[in-house]
């Protein structure tokens, strides 16, 4: 019985691979921390896919956290390097001034001429990676590309041969290294040089996928040898503001806050309906088909925290800020007060203006400048247009973790593609996420077009389950009276059905004392 | 007409056997081919590494031949003499 417990020594646990925080936006979540300290990670990519960016941002962001770095470029010049990451902001000159970056260049020049006469290594490279290193007490290192230099020199055996003695050194200097290498296919073998083996204790693999007409940038950590990372293709964007940021889906932990706190609908009938408003901490869908009044459900939404004095935030995917205002001023809710007053922002953005990628980061950035209380999209199913099914599901999961981490209530709208019944994307994706979903849908009755809303589920509460007309007018929504003699209205082919059925539905369920021989008779 | 010297810089990374082989590769070529027409120096890269990252030296042993016009750079041990007789543009006996 011992001896299973003696194979264990706890006086190894803490002696294993430790990680350096990288302070790339989501990748030291990925790599479960950051990548492995001292020894060198393979970054694998097509042409395009952001490797040198990454290399760049590597010792940016070290930089920041007071470890100097040293780039060894093999393909771009030095000042093509700097003037091209100018454009994130980053002022490598300076740093090379201060003495915090510095270069090894061993990019070509097509004027001096090479002539190889004889036996020969790397060990003048060694010497001066070793020199910059030492020079300016760099802890991280970046070399791209490793392609390059076999374009250089005609013997590749000696080149393979130096990559080796090239990590050997990196690794004595006690740097933690990205080096960069091109792949031919997105999904084809890592190696198109036969050394990555070498240097392969670790590999990222950096794709640029055409998916349905649209570009998507991910990040794989394919293996990091003796520890851990999280599995599968990350999304990612290369933003000037912010350089390359991943996107990690398992960051979502099921270990939210929650609270019993309940806050106003912004409709009291509603909130009757759900037992005295939503949990604080939740997130509502509204599922509805175009003109059943979502929109109006969200200004609802946020005149009610407004006037609670919290402080509201709107992302408008469908209409301009105009008609959002205009709208509401119909309804009774002066939405250009509360913007001045502060409790309001509303952002409107075309969906088509940038990838999902880009919208995801940019409502991360504007939640965190504005920090409100509740928080409204309308609609999410509008950004389905911008992306592929996959890209989408990830932004959801994204955004609605993102705000359920920072404690709001979130209230997004999503529009059935059809008029009666119906579900959409949208719902298909977020429905399990969301702690309650309520159904806004046509009915046709007698010829007439009528509304009906229902609460479908609400995590955590009782909630009346009727399906209630509602009507709207210029003070804004109205719930009613449930539908008595109807069916199949979720469905989108609501029946009539006769008084007798309804009787006799009734007592079917009756608690009979005589009997069951009494019912089913009207 | 008076020849340009040759104006030669050969970059070593230690006394490694192969730099020997190359500095007396060198020194053979020069006192056969350029006898008191050349200037060459050795730099070992191990001590002066500023001046092999200036020079962008990547493989060792280099040999840079800065002068006479154009630069020219040779890679290895010198050991393919006829290579570098040609890659030096040494006009050799028989053509003067």
């Amino acid at each position: 019985m011992n001896t299973l417990i003696e194979i264990k020594d706890p006086g190894i646990l803490g002696s294993g691979i430790s990680k350096l925080v990288t302070g790339i936006g989501g990748l030291d979540h990925v790599g479960d921390g950051g990548l492995p300290r001292g020894r060198t990670t393979l970054v694998a990519g097509s042409a395009g896919s952001a490797k040198t960016v990454m290399a760049a941002q590597f010792l940016v962001q070290g930089i920041a956290m007071g470890e100097p770095g040293v780039f060894v470029t093999f393909e771009e010049k030095p000042e093509d390097i700097r003037r091209n990451m100018a454009s994130f902001g980053w002022n490598i000159a300076r740093w090379e001034s201060e003495g915090t970056w510095a270069f090894v260049d061993v990019s070509t020049d097509v004027e001096n001429e090479r002539l190889e006469v004889g036996q020969y290594d790397l060990g003048a490279l060694m010497a001066r990676i070793e020199h910059a290193v030492r020079k300016t007490g760099a802890r991280r290192v970046s070399v791209d590309s490793l392609g390059a230099i076999f374009s250089q020199l005609n013997e590749a055996n000696v080149v393979r041969h130096e990559i080796h003695r090239i990590c050997q050194v990196l690794k004595e200097l006690e740097v933690t290294a990205i080096i960069t290498s091109e792949r031919v296919e997105e999904y084809g073998p890592i190696a198109r040089y036969g050394v990555e083996e070498f240097v392969a204790d670790n590999v990222i693999i950096l794709r640029n996928i055409l998916e349905e007409e649209k570009r998507r940038r991910t990040l794989e950590v394919l293996k990091f040898r003796g520890t851990t990372h999280h599995k599968g293709e990350f999304p990612f964007t290369v933003r000037p503001e912010s350089g390359m940021v991943v996107m990690p889906l398992s960051a979502i932990e099921l270990k939210q806050k929650s609270t019993m706190l309940r806050v106003s609908s912004g409709n009291d009938e509603l909130d009757a309906m759900c037992q005295g408003g939503f949990f604080r901490d939740s997130i509502i869908l509204v599922s509805g088909a175009t003109g059943t009044g979502k929109t109006l459900m969200v200004t609802e939404f946020i005149n009610g925290g407004a006037e609670k004095g919290e402080r509201c935030l709107l992302f408008a995917f469908e209409e301009s800020r105009e008609q959002l205002f205009r709208n509401a001023i119909g309804w009774g809710v002066d939405f250009e007060k509360m913007e001045r007053e502060g409790k309001l922002k509303v952002v409107c953005e075309y969906p088509e203006v940038m990838a999902l990628e880009d919208h995801q980061l940019r409502m991360r950035r504007i939640i965190d400048e504005f920090k409100p209380n509740r928080i409204a999209v309308d609609s999410l199913s509008a950004l389905e247009r911008v992306s592929t099914y996959k890209g989408f599901r990830e932004f959801v999961l994204g955004i609605t973790s993102f705000i359920k981490h920072s404690e709001m209530s979130g209230l997004f709208t999503s529009t059935t593609p059809t008029l009666m019944g119906g579900t959409s994307i949208t719902e298909a994706h977020i429905s399990t996420i969301t702690d309650s979903i309520i159904l806004l849908r046509y009915v046709e009755i007698l010829g007439e077009m009528r509304r009906g809303l229902t609460v479908l589920k609400m995590r955590g509460s009782m909630h009346d389950k009727s399906i209630r007309e509602y009507v709207i007018d210029n003070q804004g929504m109205h719930i009613r009276q449930p539908f008595r003699k109807l069916s199949g209205i979720l469905a989108g082919h609501p029946t009539q059905i006769h008084e007798q059925e309804i009787e006799r539905l009734d007592k079917m369920f009756e608690r009979d004392p005589l009997g069951p021989n009494n019912g089913g008779r009207g | 007409m008076t020849e340009m010297k040759h104006i030669l810089r050969l970059y070593i990374t230690g006394r490694t056997a192969r730099s020997e082989r190359a500095i007396a590769n060198l020194h053979s070529i020069c006192e056969n081919e350029l006898k008191g027409k050349y200037e060459m120096e050795v730099v070992d890269v191990l001590e002066q590494p500023q001046l092999a990252e200036n020079e962008k030296i990547l493989a060792t042993p280099t040999l840079v031949k800065r002068l006479p016009p154009p630069l020219r750079r040779l890679i290895g041990d010198l050991s393919d003499i006829d290579k570098v007789i040609l890659g030096l543009d040494i006009r050799t006996h028989d053509e003067q």
